[in-house]
């Protein structure tokens, strides 16, 4: 059966209708791409970083199984447990069967995209156990009933009014107060709370190292570390992709990460756990989830380098002006458009669409990814493969009819100067997708055809 | 099968051929460490106070603090201020920490960062569950940047280890900057000489 699925163009669109909002979406994002660039001109060694993590990552993909066996034995004897999950429910499964063994009701999770990807906390609830997000960021847009829109930023496209309105009606805070310090103290207040009670505390990896069985969790707040330290089991959720070869590679990402994400030159905390605590756990749970599919795609396989820094999501007008909720997927933005379609590429066939192929995101990736190419690529394969929009699909064809035939080119350009000049209500309408958010332009007297055959002569 | 063979199987199966890891030769600038550190430190929410001994790090910490509050430290100098009381094995009973401070290995310039591992901590949660934190550096170990810092801890085994650069903070509220999120809402480093 074929369900319609959600699309891009059609929720940005509602992301368009608050015009104003839309502006300082854009503003925001952009002033953020504006501290990286900061960051990053006081490093003149910047592109050599790049270069060198990018040639990094290559070695681990083409070695990867090689340094996950390395890492699993190296953390095994560090007394870690290590869990291997081949899919989301695998890996969702592997969490409540170890919260079940502890006789464990209540959770407390740091940042993690990947469980975000497994969407473990909706499992989890269905299950019986409640969870509570500890990034603030993440804290709100689960107040809000809402996934984060980018993977730094969680709650990047919320005001702070509608974010006091929350505070008051979940926190009790007075109403109509949103001053952010204010706010700030409070979840910091709730949350230690939380942080005390909780006998369970999940977080995601920034790094796992072959070398040492060691793995990174990389925070401005310190929530990672106030669950972790606070709990008698903590469960890292990682990708496959997370493993570096060296410890010494850690200098390199460490520098590439933050300065990429917020113009920061490191995060707050940088905690690297290599043995639990006395009388506690750490498990960590592997998870392949598409991405040893993605690896075999020799054109996509760039896009498991990504340190998840956000970079290409700011600095990319469409996702700016976008949202990060248009893209339907855990993880938006550019990087999130090459990777999607590899885990369903019917559901995200419109995401590779959703870009103006200007190559920005490229060009901040610091791990150079060749995002704009795996885009263009992306939207060949997905043609090819028969899962264009119908719409697109009739579009192209009729293009591609016109444009084969001389006789029909000349007669749709006069048709179509014809009607803009004599019937411009048939085009400014909202039936026509070129009409969004701009008028359209004011038709030629005449094709450039007319006009050199007139020319010409004289 | 279980789950691990099959996807070490399928990353087998579609890795590429074998690419070689680069070695990392980014020279150090010649640059002014106590100076470079400060100032990143500085930026980024922290304070960065030059000292002789601990006689000045007592005597601020007495002018900070009242008889009120808990002070945490291992460090055997500070007997003077630190608080008494039995010691919990328990992480949780720290959580009334006013003050914790802590000596690091070393500190980093260009990013304000200090390396800490367990074996200098009372518990884990000790620099994250403190309101306050100090910090103990030596005005000789510095480096400037994280490959040094990897280089300096080279092969080392710890069960636990973080770099920490400044107060804990968010901007996820419209970006607006709070220090003191969820870890400590101050950190200030003594540097001694």
């Amino acid at each position: 059966m074929h369900t319609e699925t959600k699309d891009h163009a059609e929720l940005a669109t509602v992301f368009n209708k608050d015009e104003a909002r839309v502006d300082w979406h854009d503003e925001t994002l952009w002033w953020i791409r504006q501290k990286r660039d900061k960051a990053v001109n006081h490093l003149p060694e910047w592109e050599l970083l790049r270069e060198t993590a990018s040639q990094i990552k290559d070695n681990v993909l083409s070695n990867l199984a090689g340094y996950l066996v390395q890492f699993e034995g190296n953390a095994q004897k560090n007394g870690i447990i290590v869990h291997w999950a081949a899919d989301a429910a695998e890996h969702n499964n592997i969490v409540l069967g170890l919260l079940h063994s502890k006789g464990i009701t209540k959770m407390v999770k740091s940042k993690s995209m990947l469980t975000e990807e497994c969407h473990l906390n909706e499992y989890l609830e269905n299950n019986g156990i409640e969870v509570i997000d500890s990034d603030l960021g993440e804290r709100i847009v689960q107040l809000a009933k809402e996934p984060p829109s980018h993977i730094v930023l969680p709650c990047i496209h919320k005001k702070k009014e509608e974010i006091g309105d929350l505070f008051h009606l979940h926190l009790g805070t007075p109403a109509g107060n949103a001053d952010p310090q204010f706010l700030t103290e409070t979840a910091r207040q709730h949350l230690r709370e939380t942080f005390l009670t909780r006998r369970a505390a999940l977080t995601g990896v920034n790094f796992a190292v072959a070398e040492t069985g060691e793995f990174v969790v990389c925070t401005n707040e310190g929530n990672a570390d106030m669950g972790a330290h606070l709990a008698d089991i903590h469960i890292a959720s990682m990708g496959i992709e997370k493993i570096i070869p060296k410890r010494k590679n850690l200098g390199v990402f460490l520098r590439l990460l933050t300065r990429s994400a917020t113009g920061q030159p490191i995060t707050t905390y940088s905690s690297h756990f290599s043995k639990p605590r006395k009388g506690t756990e750490i498990h960590i749970i592997i998870v392949d989830n598409g991405r040893s599919k993605q690896l075999g795609r020799e054109d996509f396989r760039n896009s498991l380098k990504c340190i998840r820094c956000g970079a290409c999501m700011n600095t990319c007008p469409v996702y700016r002006r976008s949202g990060g909720h248009s893209y339907h997927n855990a993880i938006s933005g550019p990087i999130g458009a090459i990777l999607a379609p590899n885990l369903d590429m019917e559901k995200y066939a419109d995401l590779p669409f959703a870009s103006t192929l200007c190559g920005s995101c490229s060009n901040v990736c610091p791990v150079k990814i060749d995002i704009h190419q795996q885009l263009y690529k992306w939207r060949q394969v997905i043609v090819q493969n028969g899962y264009a929009p119908a719409g697109k699909k009739a579009a192209m064809k009729l293009m591609s009819l016109t444009l084969s035939s001389p006789a029909a080119y000349h007669m749709g350009g006069k048709a179509g100067r014809f009607v803009m000049k004599y019937a411009p209500f048939a085009v400014n309408n909202k039936l026509n997708p070129w009409y969004k958010q701009r008028d359209m332009p004011e038709p030629p007297k005449e094709s450039f055809g007319e006009w050199y055959a007139k020319n010409r002569k004289a | 099968m279980t789950t691990r063979e099959q996807i070490l199987d399928a990353i087998r199966a579609n890795q590429p051929a074998l690419t070689a890891l680069p070695g990392v030769i980014i020279p150090a600038d010649n640059i002014d460490l106590q100076a470079k550190f400060t100032e990143t430190l500085t930026t980024i929410g922290g304070k960065v106070i030059k000292a002789q001994g601990y006689d000045d790090v007592i005597a601020y910490i007495k002018n900070i603090t009242n008889a009120g509050h808990r002070i945490i430290s291992s460090i055997a100098g500070l007997a003077e201020v630190i608080s008494t009381g039995e010691a919990s094995p328990l992480p949780h009973s720290l959580q009334d920490t006013e003050l914790a401070i802590i000596k690091a290995h070393f500190g980093v310039a260009e990013n304000g960062a200090v390396w800490i591992t367990e074996d200098q901590l009372s518990q884990r949660v000790l620099p994250f569950i403190c309101q306050h934190l100090i910090i103990i550096l030596n005005a000789d170990d510095l480096v400037a940047n994280m490959h040094q810092a990897y280089e300096k801890i080279g092969n080392e085994h710890y069960g636990y280890g973080t770099f920490i650069a400044g107060p804990s903070k968010t901007a996820d509220i419209e970006q607006s900057l709070v220090l003191g999120a969820h870890g400590s809402r101050s950190m200030t480093i003594f540097l001694i000489s």
